[in-house]
């Protein structure tokens, strides 16, 4: 069979449909979007033979995923690791609930936070939730994993967890695929028990998952993604896993590596593999992209030998991404340079797009702020983020999805006045109509600019859940109509707008404020395609 | 054989079109092919730096941020026309200046050549022409996957693309 052309996204996405997956749940995330999408744009997507409309958030993807599992069909859920974050509920239960049809979780870790808020590990969240998780370090492994974690996922009855990182689901390689396996028949739960997570039949359902422990053990040790390669010189070992694998071979030319090698792809932790590379072996180095989760694990608290090193004794930096220069150091080989970057060269840093609504609703926010001085803009996760940044300025938090809102709440609690959030669409029905309830479930006194672009744009333009019902979701939630304002964010309607925001910054309620204009690149995109039509 | 390659420029020039085309033609000659796509906000490469064996570039400011990726005798092929959507962009003359420091540099007015053919979008397959005597692909396969990389936009545009391609090509051996 020829070889495909993948990103790591889509060859997981691929995988998952020749396994016969029967639904993907996701809600979009850099660098996890392209799963989803690849699986939207594929034969069985566009003929709805799979479920692949995005979800309203990570929560609600990851709860329709377990329902799916529980008829008895395949699933997967899809996120960024922050994602992970907001599913972490349903996540860490459907561990006690074990799987009935496969049940694939998918976590895009983002170190060095290219465009994320933190760099955490989702190998944490798996080892947290007792069950097996995957780190593929190249395109090929990333298929072959996803088509195996299926099969394991049913037959130890567990959600399985693939990790991936930023470059891996960024970056392309020939990728050969296996048989296409038909979907599972709808073949519902039959244990009424099973998925019930009443006290008693959880407390019997964990003791079954900690017995699964050493069976999962035991599979790693086995696994093919697993390998202990040798190596004649014994004066080190190296333990890497995932990408860092690669970044490892990446030093040795026709990789062949003096040193003992273990690669780690599938957890948890092949126990008896890594003491056979500590006896064999003086010192052992640990490359892992993300957290040091291997490290600690193999030096414990103490590290009386010294003999364990990585990112915790200071051989690797203790954040952001490895490379294989990095790692070229740790091992004591020359490091490369080219020539150094021209003192002319310049940052392009991200800005709004010319065109783009966020501007003319900042411009106008600005200017009915510019009498209550700094300090007063609460944001959110997107686009609009952006206006943290000159020539804008405009806001002064931004911390996870749907915190706006609420942080507005927290601070008018306290007696700040006036208290603005900016979310945009999207965000707002990923979580923020809860933080909106709580305010007007107390009538705090802040006001609300819903960014009303009509899609999801930072992550490439996915379809918003609240497309054209945003003030109606408003009103249904309990603000007062008359302090609910659909606004056009142009230069032309610029007085009126700041004569709006002004007002209602003055209520002493909650009011909500829909700056509402399609954004810039979603709107050329489909004139381009209107356009190609007519031809 | 092995050859490295960082493709740079501006989202929206068509890096990735060169990049699936030459991912698609080495593919096609049983390479081991790897690609690693960097956007949005991230700057940095998971490639190793000094080892590159050249640098393709839609833009001339951008092919000079990768220069610590290049070998010491690699090749830098590069748009000379500047992308601006910097208040700060620095002046075009020393721009040049700095190109002309490099060893082994091939800067065109791609930008020209393609609005010449008739499609000033195109820019990015002058680029890819000018590239590949040093990509050590025949010629032909790289034509063949412009045409397949075209082929659902209509014969119009792969015409012109494989127009930009050769005379990116023919410009380069002539320097």
């Amino acid at each position: 069979m020829s070889k495909a052309l993948f990103l790591g996204d889509e060859a997981v996405a691929q995988a998952a449909l020749d396994a016969g997956l029967s639904g993907v749940y996701a809600y979009p995330g850099t660098p996890s979007t392209e799963i989803t999408e690849f699986i939207q744009n594929s034969k069985q997507g566009k003929a709805g033979e799979v479920h692949s409309i995005w979800a309203g958030n990570e929560k609600t993807a990851m709860e329709s995923a377990i329902g799916m599992s529980y008829a008895g069909k395949r699933a997967m859920v899809c996120m960024k690791h922050v994602g992970l974050n907001v599913a972490a509920d349903p996540f860490m239960n459907s561990s006690i609930t074990g799987a009935n049809g496969g049940l694939v979780v998918v976590v895009a870790d983002d170190p060095s936070m290219h465009s994320s808020q933190d760099e955490q590990d989702s190998r944490y969240y798996a080892k947290f939730a007792l069950i097996p998780c995957f780190e593929p370090s190249n395109q090929q492994e990333a298929y072959d994993i996803t088509y195996y974690a299926f099969e394991m996922s049913e037959k130890f009855r567990t959600p399985v967890v693939i990790r991936l990182t930023t470059r891996l689901s960024h970056s392309r390689s020939g990728v050969e695929r296996k048989a296409e396996r038909p979907q599972n028949p709808l073949k519902p739960e039959t244990d009424p028990k099973q998925f019930i997570l009443l006290p008693a039949n959880a407390r019997k359902h964990y003791r079954k998952l900690l017995d699964k422990q050493a069976d999962f053990e035991n599979d790693s040790l086995n696994s093919p993604f697993n390998q202990y390669i040798d190596g004649a010189d014994k004066s080190m070992g190296i333990i890497a896993s995932g990408i860092a694998f690669n970044y490892l071979m990446e030093n040795f030319e026709g990789g062949k590596c003096p040193y003992p090698v273990l690669k780690i792809s599938q957890y948890p932790l092949p126990t008896k593999l890594i003491a056979k590379m500590v006896d064999e072996c003086g010192k052992v180095l640990i490359a892992e992209e993300g957290y040091p989760f291997i490290e600690e694990q193999v030096r414990g608290v103490l590290n009386r030998t010294g003999n364990i090193m990585g990112r915790l004794s200071g051989e690797l930096p203790r954040d952001g991404e490895l490379n294989p220069n990095l790692v070229a150091k740790a091992l004591g080989m020359p490091d490369t340079y080219g020539a150094p970057v021209p003192e002319l060269v310049v940052p392009r840093p991200p800005a709004l797009c010319v065109g783009c609504p966020h501007i003319d609703s900042y411009t106008a926010l600005n200017k009915a702020m510019e009498k209550y001085g700094k300090g007063k803009v609460f944001s959110d996760i997107g686009c609009y983020t952006l206006g943290a940044l000159p020539p804008y300025n405009a806001i002064y938090t931004t911390v996870d999805m749907g915190a706006s809102i609420t942080m507005a709440k927290g601070a008018a609690d306290a007696g700040m006045r006036p208290c603005v959030a900016v979310i945009g669409d999207s965000t707002f029905t990923h979580s923020g109509m809860t933080s909106l309830l709580d305010c007007i479930y107390e009538n705090t006194p802040v006001t609300v600019l819903i960014l009303d672009n009509s899609t999801t744009g930072m992550t490439g333009g996915q379809d918003s859940h609240a497309l054209g019902v945003l003030g109606e979701i408003c009103k249904g939630l309990g603000v007062k109509e008359e302090h609910i304002h659909r606004i056009n964010p142009l230069k032309g309607h610029l007085e009126e707008n700041v004569a709006i925001i002004e007002k209602e910054i003055e209520y002493e309620g909650v009011s909500v404020i829909i700056p509402t204009r399609e954004c810039i690149q979603t709107l050329s995109r489909r004139m381009k395609k209107q356009q190609a039509a007519k031809k | 054989m092995k050859i490295d390659i960082i493709l740079a420029g501006v989202g929206g020039q068509g890096i990735l079109s060169i990049a699936t085309i030459v991912g698609a033609a080495a593919i096609k000659r049983g390479m081991y092919m790897k690609q690693a796509e960097v956007h949005g906000m991230s700057q940095r490469g998971g490639d190793p730096l000094g080892k590159a064996d050249m640098i393709i570039s839609v833009e001339p400011m951008e092919s000079l941020r990768y220069l610590p990726w290049l070998k010491k005798d690699g090749w830098l092929i590069t748009n000379d026309q500047p992308f601006v959507n910097i208040p700060n962009y620095p002046d075009f003359d020393a721009l040049k200046a700095e190109l002309a420091k490099v060893q082994n540099c091939v800067a065109i007015n791609a930008d020209q050549i393609a609005k010449d053919l008739g499609s000033a979008r195109s820019s990015n397959m002058v680029i890819l022409g000018a590239a590949s005597p040093y990509l050590q692909l025949p010629f032909e396969e790289i034509e063949n996957a412009v045409r397949e990389n075209f082929a659902r936009k209509g014969e119009e545009v792969v015409n012109v693309n494989l127009a930009c391609l050769k005379a990116g090509r023919e410009l380069a051996e002539k320097k």
